[in-house]
């Protein structure tokens, strides 16, 4: 075994060529990276938000509520059209999923389930399964809800949009590089890094920017109405003010969702206004309902606040108009990004943030690069204080290469490097001498014994391998384990130990291995100098 | 130059008597981790917000003047938020703010009625870091944290299972047990805040003591092996003097980095530094004097071990 073997020294030559190489990267500027030719790596150490500053907020997707809103909805349609089709009902129940319709006259079941069928076939289809269905129930009710298919797609489908519609409105702030990944079943993770607006990055995550049209009860008395008796086919909402309520009909004329485009715009005395274009179907429906409800106000309604309450004066059949309201510039255009980016199918909840400006990011790597090199210097101190130059030095040779090598694996994996993980990584210089010292050990061991230098060295490697490996592989284990459970910096620091023990035991062992074989080929000891001396 | 280098000094025999110690450490590891154990609910641990949810926000002087922490206590206090804690840190114009949300409030109005009274209290205040953590999400993080720390356990005892022999596997998981207990212990007595960070440094405590363990183990079985005759506790002290150098060595390397970071690494790395190395200290002592006892109570099958010595050999003999 401490014979050197030429493979084992070809293997090193590959393993510093590549560290070096992969490592580079590291020493240049982002710009110098930047110019590398392809080729090249120019991959940099990955430093967590901790490390470099940045926001990461952890969002859920809160479906109960958007399903509580579409059954609403729901609710609606099943009104109206059975009121088209002059059909009395006595109660209309929620129940899971969709409504309950009791009739108050049974001859009209036949006629009524007619009418919710076309409904349900008229209304949005999930790859050409309707989405909604009528069932009846006995002989005066009808049950009208969404298919089982369609609720179980609901709340998979809301968070792939919901992510979309956040990647739309993150880039439109125009934040470098920004990660926006799913987490288990309801839940989005976002992280920004660097020097974006933690606030800003809130403020448009935060708005469901739900638009709709709807039109205002003028036949009911909002006083009544906020003393408690809301109409059923109402509700009472408040103006942005907050104080302000309005009674508004349920019935949605036009929604967001049929919006082409928004854009800033002026009113006619020249306060910011908000421009919109609605698609085709959005055109006609706003054309009709703006023809049937002239000289009555409707309302737009913003996430559940009405801006504006204009009074409709003539219909407007071209589709757009604009939207008036108390906004400032600043306000109009961020608005106007989160009409374009699209409304999320559901509010998000952040459920986890964390922010760390880039300053403090800066202060953290200080810290850690600090103590890393502290940490290092002791151990290059005490391995040479205790093993002498040449054994120590080799340990410590063995060291570089170990930092370079980590360095590398990191860089090319592109593996996160938080705070934790730059302790991880001193810990792992401070576990990967003591491969060494199990080495040396054991040599000592062997030498007392009697043995030769070359045998006792021979045997030091032979015998201390199996421990090493033995000793490696549970920390492996319980790095495997915080990356499985772990979360955000715990991960980070995982990934490091991990990365640590494959390259100490390979840098430690082979490094000792040639270079020690190189000593035993040049100086032809008589004795280890490690070893007891003779007395 | 006759003292260098050091490891000459280092006496290559020793003849410790550990195992005639072992029924005083026994009785001294029993009243510590009892002690740990009762203190883990009284006064129990200091939960950061990882696991308690909460918010902690950074905050230095715009203008660099003093900071009024009094001032700040207050006025966050006056809002109603329970829990609040205020905190200096480096610099007299910085502090560290903790509070609690309120179940059902929206967690960034809460960050800004708390940053608008501070800024009214004691003026313009820049925020370095904000963390906010939902009780639903801390109560998941709490759950997976001590999900972790016990399916390691579970899986180095299945390990040292495998590779030694059950009764070494008892020893592991003792001594394992034994110092994540002592480690909780010191996060109690020093009030550190217990978070992911502090459960990602007691797993890295279990994976040295393993370790550690590991390497003791190892030497003990190849002397059960090379001496037959031997009576159990020579062997057990045997492998413990043949490994005390390294064990020594090793150690003395960690806790020295690991202090290094203590002073160097900044408040962020301090707890999870202390932490870590109390707990290889502790780890260190185990495998001495909880591990290898335990082997002794329960007594090795010499004869079985040659066996399975045996088919190990054919096992590594066999792996490329």
């Amino acid at each position: 075994m401490i014979q050197l073997s030429r493979w084992k020294v070809i293997l090193l030559s590959i393993a510093l060529f590549f560290g070096l190489l992969l490592a580079f990267p590291n020493a240049l500027s982002p710009a110098q990276r930047a110019a590398l030719p392809g080729w090249l790596p120019s991959n940099a150490l990955n430093l967590g938000l901790d490390l470099q500053g940045g926001s990461y907020l952890l969002l859920e997707v809160d479906t109960a509520a958007m399903r509580t809103k579409r059954v609403d909805n729901l609710a609606e349609d099943v009104r109206v059209s059975l009121g088209e089709a002059r059909i009395n009902i006595n109660a209309l129940q929620r129940e899971e999923g969709g409504v309950v319709a009791t009739l108050a006259d049974p001859a009209q079941a036949n006629a009524a389930f007619q009418a919710l069928r076309q409904l349900a076939s008229a209304g949005a289809t999930q790859g050409g399964v309707q989405e909604r269905a009528a069932t009846r129930l006995g002989d005066n009710r009808i049950r009208y809800a969404f298919t089982q298919a369609a609720l179980d797609g609901m709340g998979a489908t809301a968070v792939d949009q919901s992510i979309e519609v956040v990647r739309r409105r993150i880039d439109s702030l125009g934040t470098r590089e920004p990660s926006i990944t799913r987490q288990g079943a309801e839940r989005i993770v976002v992280q920004a890094p660097g020097e974006s607006d933690p606030a800003a990055l809130e403020r448009v995550i935060g708005q469901t920017a739900q638009l709709t049209f709807q039109m205002v009860d003028s036949e009911n008395s909002v006083q009544e109405a906020a003393a408690g008796r809301v109409p059923p086919d109402s509700e009472l909402l408040m103006g942005e003010d907050g104080v302000t309520p309005y009674l508004v009909k349920r019935r949605v004329l036009v929604s967001g969702e049929n919006l082409t485009r928004a854009s800033v715009d002026a009113d006619q005395s020249g306060r910011p206004a908000i421009g919109f274009r609605f698609d085709g179907v959005g055109a006609r429906r706003f054309g009709e309902a703006t023809a049937a409800n002239i000289g009555k106000p409707f309302a737009i309604i913003l996430d559940g606040k009405v801006i504006s309450a204009p009074t409709i004066n003539s219909a407007i059949t071209g589709g757009s108009g604009i939207i008036e309201g108390q906004f400032s510039i600043a306000e109009a255009s961020e608005l106007v990004n989160l009409l374009n980016g699209g409304a999320l199918p559901a509010p998000l909840r952040v459920e986890e943030r964390r922010i760390v400006t880039a300053e403090l990011g800066a202060d953290a790597v200080a810290a850690g690069a600090l103590s890393t090199a502290i940490g290092f210097a002791i151990i290059v101190v005490f391995m040479i204080l205790a093993y002498g130059f040449l054994f120590g030095g080799i340990s410590v040779v063995g060291l570089v290469l170990n930092g370079l090598l980590i360095v590398a694996a990191m860089s090319l994996t592109q593996a996160t490097l938080t705070l934790p993980g730059i302790a991880g990584l001193v810990l792992t210089f401070a576990v990967a001498v003591d491969a060494n010292v199990l080495i040396y050990e054991r040599m000592r061991d062997e030498a007392r014994a009697g043995r030769s230098v070359i045998a006792s060295m021979d045997a030091g490697f032979n015998k201390a391998m199996g421990t090493i490996i033995d000793a490696n592989l549970t920390t492996l284990v319980a790095a495997g384990i915080m990356f499985i459970f772990g979360a955000g910096p715990v991960r980070g620091f995982a990934w490091t130990l991990t990365i640590g023990v494959f390259t100490s035991v390979f840098s430690s062992v082979l490094v000792a291995q040639v270079l020690l074989a190189y000593w035993l080929k040049i100086a032809k000891p008589k004795k280890l100098p490690i070893a007891e001396s003779a007395r | 130059m006759s003292w260098w280098p050091l490891i000459k000094l280092l006496p290559q025999k020793t003849n410790f008597h550990f195992v005639k110690y072992a029924r005083y450490a026994a009785v001294l590891s029993i009243v510590l981790c009892t002690a740990s154990i009762v203190a883990c609910f009284y006064p129990g641990l200091n939960m950061g917000i990882d696991f308690r949810g909460g918010a902690v926000m950074e905050m230095t002087k715009t203008d660099n003047s003093t900071l009024d922490i009094g001032a700040v206590r207050e006025a966050v206090g006056d809002l109603g938020l329970g829990d609040v804690g205020v905190q200096g840190i480096d610099s007299a114009s910085s502090a560290i703010v903790r509070f609690q949300v309120p179940e059902g409030e929206a967690q960034n109005a809460v960050v800004t009625r708390v940053q608008t009274a501070i800024n009214q209290a004691v003026g313009q205040v820049r925020y370095s870091g904000v963390s906010v953590v939902g009780s639903k999400v801390s109560g998941e993080l709490f759950t997976s944290g001590l999900m972790a720390l016990g399916i390691a356990i579970a899986l180095m005892f299945a390990y040292i299972w495998f590779r030694f022999e059950p009764q070494f596997g008892f020893g592991a998981v003792a001594g394992l047990l034994h110092d994540v207990i002592l480690t909780f212990g010191l996060i109690v007595l020093f009030k550190l805040e217990f978070s992911l960070n502090m459960v990602a440094a007691i797993l890295t405590v279990i994976g040295y003591s393993m370790n550690d363990t590991v390497v003791v183990f190892d030497r003990l079985r190849e002397n059960l092996r090379k001496y037959k005759t031997m009576p159990l506790h020579d062997v057990i002290d045997l492998s413990l003097n043949e490994t005390l150098s390294r064990t020594i060595i090793t150690g003395v390397t960690a806790v020295m980095v690991l202090a290094a970071l203590a002073l160097f690494g900044g408040e962020a790395l301090f707890g999870f530094s202390i932490a870590l190395m109390f707990g290889i200290i502790i780890g260190t002592y185990s495998s001495i004097y909880v591990g290898a006892p335990i082997i002794l109570l329960w007594g090795v099958k010499r004869g079985e071990l040659v066996e399975d010595a045996k088919a190990i050999k054919l096992g590594m003999a066999s792996r490329p």
